[in-house]
């Protein structure tokens, strides 16, 4: 066979869901999941099973990003197994319950694909984020994605890092998908933010109606930011931050960040520099919820991904 | 206008953290008991960080918000170990910094605040004749290069000022924005550190015997707030500021002005008769207060010089 007709043939996405207030302070997916909980019209697609979900409703009716634990963390293994007893933390009860509804995580009876909507206090406009540089479904969507919401940028963020990855809320499904919108401040609903998010959705949904009907996606490449490194905050013997991000790298995501460029500013007007050898491009910088997860920004490093043509496999 | 001649600015109060979640006031605080720097200054301060616990646990409040706990009414309430973390405190403030409307209570009290609204740095005070403070703002904004800086009055009697500034005999909440809560941005940080600094420097020269002479300073008094719109079974909210609107607090906002975009697309406009200057716009802690933003009138205050009345 020639590469001209080398195509995978991929399954049916015929369960989508669409989850919001995996934190509970963060307002776009809160506020457009209720909207399609109302009122589902603007989601529905032929032949697809799309479920707008608040995966945490405790910390949405508290407005707070968690009860007891980070749900976006809780979907580990240990976590999901675990017996239902007493005194389990609300999120690794309510990691468990998603599980069940929407998985088992890694069986062939999870739902294909799930969106998690997120927003961050971080200047990353519109982000998509993903777990795997081989799920071809993915890629071909986040690329069609980007080309729909042009000339608006889309960045997409792949986190395949062994240590820095994380057990999502998402991942229970064969193909998750975050949605990371910003910058909006937690508990605040910003229009354009909100209007971002709900065109990117639709796009999306747009692709899988597309791809579930038969259409053929040509091979395509992606470029992506890959997850590297988490710098934390300098601090003091009392784990109190010392310093904050420079202003000549706060609301500077995606840009390079060369060795010798500002980086952080002690509370005492000291400039610290960054040492890395090579540029990287920070992401995630200044994201209100990570004070407590010691990291004041995330590196990241460029790279094109290739994918595949795909098309639905024959039944 | 004849020079009034006022008492010694003698003992001044920074306070920060009376919302535990508005980080620049908060590691402000942090920075002066650090560097103790009480007692290195000519006028004698005291810095507090007025809620330690919501500190702590980066919350704008434990159980109640502690910048409504200052009324006469809740001051002087008895309470018990069951009452409300926030109103002991306030008692307990009230206590070190007060008492409100008394002799002892300090000169001038500096409220530490953030906002998720674009606000620039705002003095917020409840008198639009208090020369002291509108003297400070005109010397912020003299000095104060690349921050807009306003002075924002609520028109409410001492005995119903509910806020932590109500304490001292002067007054004013320092408001930043924008900044997201439980966030610190260096820009924010500095600002606060600048307007803190220049409001000492302002104190020591008047203390000193310093003339400032008079001239006018724009008031911006609160007169209404606007609520988001919403559903009339549910309450919940069915639309966002719109974002003609959003970030453009202290922006004239005219009858037939864009102000909500709803959900399902349709433009909600002002439909008061009156232009008036809009700010708060979008803060994220007023949600739960049904306040999307609020609304003043500008005018034109004229203040006299001022001088220190030694005697």
């Amino acid at each position: 066979m020639s590469s001209r007709t080398n195509i995978s043939c991929l399954q049916e996405a015929a369960r989508v869901a669409i989850f919001g207030g995996t934190h509970g302070n963060e307002m776009s997916g809160i506020t457009l999941v209720n909207m399609w909980i109302q009122n589902s019209a603007e989601i529905e697609r032929n032949g697809l099973l799309i479920k707008p979900f608040i995966s945490n409703p405790r910390a949405v009716e508290k407005c707070s990003r968690y009860i007891d634990t980070d749900l976006n963390r809780a979907f580990t293994p240990e976590n999901l197994s675990a017996p239902d007893v007493e005194g389990l933390p609300y999120e690794v009860q309510r990691a468990k319950e998603i599980n069940r509804m929407f998985g088992p995580k890694g069986s062939a009876d999870a739902y294909d694909v799930i969106f998690d909507l997120h927003n961050t206090t971080s200047n990353m406009g519109s982000t998509l984020i993903l777990e795997s540089s081989t799920d071809l479904f993915n890629l071909q969507m986040v690329h069609y994605i980007k080309k729909a919401m042009a000339p608006h940028t889309c960045s997409v963020l792949l986190n395949e890092h062994p240590q820095l990855k994380y057990s999502t809320t998402r991942s229970v499904a064969k193909h998750p998908v975050g949605l990371e919108v910003g910058p909006q401040p937690q508990g605040v609903l910003r229009s354009n933010v909100f209007e971002s998010m709900r065109t990117i959705l639709k796009h999306a949904l747009d692709f899988i109606e597309l791809f579930n009907s038969g259409v053929t996606f040509p091979p395509c490449t992606v470029d992506v930011f890959r997850v590297q490194e988490r710098m934390d905050y300098p601090r003091d013997t009392n784990g109190n931050i010392t310093a904050m991000v420079h202003p000549h790298l706060q609301d500077c995501d995606w840009e390079p960040l060369n060795r010798g460029d500002p980086m952080f500013l002690t509370f005492d007007g000291r400039t610290v520099l960054y040492e890395g050898a090579n540029t990287v491009y920070p992401t995630f910088i200044n994201e209100a919820a990570y004070y407590e997860k010691q990291q004041a920004f995330m590196t990241t490093g460029r790279e094109i991904l290739a994918a595949n043509a795909i098309r639905k496999a024959c039944k | 206008m004849k020079a009034v001649a006022m008492p010694t600015v003698s003992r001044v109060a920074v306070c920060g953290g009376t919302h535990g979640n508005e980080l620049a006031g908060v590691y402000l605080v942090r920075e002066r008991l650090k560097r103790r720097a009480d007692g290195t200054e000519p006028v004698s301060v005291v810095t507090v960080m007025s809620n330690p616990r919501a500190v702590q646990l980066c919350v704008r409040y434990v159980e109640t918000d502690l910048n409504r706990c200052f009324t006469r009414a809740t001051l002087s309430a008895p309470v018990s170990e069951t009452s409300p973390y926030e109103m002991i405190r306030s008692q307990e403030l009230n206590a070190l910094l007060g008492p409100k409307g008394s002799a002892q209570a300090v000169d001038l009290l500096c409220d530490l605040h953030n906002t998720t609204a674009n606000t620039g740095l705002c003095l917020i005070t409840y008198s639009d004749c208090d020369w002291i403070c509108l003297h400070i703002c005109k010397h912020l904004q003299r000095e104060m290069a690349s921050t807009p800086v306003r002075y924002v009055h609520f028109d409410i009697p001492l005995n119903e000022a509910y806020s932590l500034d109500s304490v001292g005999k002067h007054g004013f909440a320092m408001e930043i924005g924008p900044q997201p809560h439980s966030v610190v941005r260096s820009v924010i940080f500095s600002a606060m550190q600048e307007g803190v600094q220049l409001m000492m420097d302002w104190i020591c020269q008047f203390n000193s015997g310093t003339l400032f002479e008079g001239g006018w300073v724009d008031v911006y008094t609160m007169v209404k707030n606007i609520d988001y719109p919403r559903d009339s079974e549910t309450h919940v909210i069915t639309a966002a500021v719109h974002p003609n609107l959003q970030d453009r607090d202290f922006c004239l906002l005219h009858p037939g002005d864009p102000m909500f975009l709803s959900f399902s697309g349709e433009t909600l406009r002002y439909k008061g008769k009156e232009a008036l200057y809009p700010f708060f716009i979008n803060e994220g802690a007023y949600y739960e207060k049904g306040i999307a933003l609020s609304l003043a009138r500008k005018r034109r205050v004229e203040i006299p010089s001022v001088l220190v009345n030694k005697h």
